[in-house]
């Protein structure tokens, strides 16, 4: 079991530029499902056109974990990426310790946190106001391999060994509000979109 | 009504895979033998609005899971439900216990809300009341399934 130091768990202190911290996914990701939402689902179709993106619009507010628990569950030979907004987590936080009880280990749960309700214009989220640390709660829920970053360049050097810890792993992004640019707009269809993810789902793991 | 051995082996007969629930008093006595058929994985979820999602990656990622949960339950889960199963157009299949239902002229509320709800939803269920009512479950879930569409059985329970 990876051991977690207190240190390498806490809130991070500052926050990076949204599209910076997902491109460092995106040229980490080779064949894992990501499952996007909110403002990650606004902004990873820019940086990614994959079969197994699968833009969480529209949604029920905090259940995208939880689709992506399934699908780690259904595909135990395949990783899982979700980005999850920290509006998302606050709603659901139980799914952190149904993530820890489950016993998948190949799921990523990434929280970008940004204290605000983005796609609403931007109101402040209650832990904005109390300093609550996610990383904290996901490892008292019993997630054991979890890491918080909020500057871009530590970010981007410690990806990968991130993603390579035994799993289900947790990160907290701190990110920077992306400004006017916040409304969502579906990318298509749903119909259209389920059909090529589950068409992409079939097809046998590399 | 069942055993946990009789609805755990009807499960498995209809080809479910995993059973997503969050128990009440009389489904949880099942837990033992959901937990050890072998055709069967049982998934524990904290909050009822979980198990809806949870279910629709697992149907997403080609397996037959079922929702197991109480009407309650139900209740705090509108808001998922309605993405999954409308939104998504996911055609899960849930067992809900139906509290109260056997209590004659019943004060619960909960018993009041749950058949008027899912009608709301429109969601195609039947109420399963005595222990010979289980080939009615089975062929409403077999029709729901050949059907592609969503659907529920109210396991009738007495007191809370």
């Amino acid at each position: 079991m990876h051991v977690i130091k207190a240190h390498s768990t806490s809130q991070p202190p500052g926050r990076m530029p949204l599209v910076p911290a997902l491109e460092v996914v995106r040229d980490l990701r080779r064949d894992e499902i990501v499952i996007t939402t909110m403002g990650a689902a606004r902004e990873w179709p820019k940086l990614s056109r994959h079969a197994l993106d699968f833009h969480y619009i529209p949604s029920a507010m905090g259940q995208a974990p939880l689709i992506a628990l399934g699908l780690a569950l259904a595909q135990p030979g395949r990783e899982v990426i979700c980005f999850n907004g920290d509006g998302c987590m606050l709603m659901n936080l139980g799914a952190l310790v149904t993530i820890a009880a489950s016993g998948a280990t190949n799921l990523t749960l990434i929280v970008l946190n940004n204290g605000l309700y983005e796609v609403t214009g931007g109101q402040r989220t209650a832990a904005a106001t109390c300093s609550t640390d996610f990383a904290r709660l996901a490892v008292a829920s019993g997630i054991s391999s979890v890491r918080a970053f909020g500057d871009l360049d530590l970010w981007r050097q410690g990806a990968a060994e991130t993603m390579a810890l035994a799993g289900p792993r947790f990160v907290v992004l701190g990110v920077e509000a992306v400004g006017a640019d916040y409304r969502l707009q579906a990318p298509g269809p749903m119909a259209d979109r389920m059909q090529t993810f589950q068409r992409a789902l079939s097809e046998p793991t590399s | 009504m069942f055993s946990g051995e009789e609805m755990a082996a009807t499960l498995s007969g209809l080809g479910v895979t995993h059973v997503v629930w969050l128990p009440d008093s009389e489904l949880g006595p099942w837990e033992s033998a959901l937990m050890t058929c072998p055709e069967l994985s049982l998934v524990r979820v904290c909050r009822e609005g979980e198990a809806w999602a949870l279910a629709a990656g697992l149907h997403l990622g080609g397996k037959r899971p079922l929702v197991m949960i109480q009407c309650t339950g139900l209740f705090e889960s509108g808001d998922a439900l309605r993405n999954v199963l409308f939104d998504l157009r996911i055609p899960l299949f849930a067992v809900i216990g139906y509290r109260s239902y056997l209590v004659e002229n019943s004060p619960d509320t909960a018993r009041r809300f749950v058949e008027p709800i899912l009608k709301t939803w429109g969601i195609d269920y039947r109420v399963i009341a005595r222990k010979e009512d289980k080939p009615r479950l089975i062929d409403h879930f077999q029709a729901c399934a050949a059907g592609q569409r969503p659907g529920a059985a109210l396991i009738a329970e007495g007191r809370m």
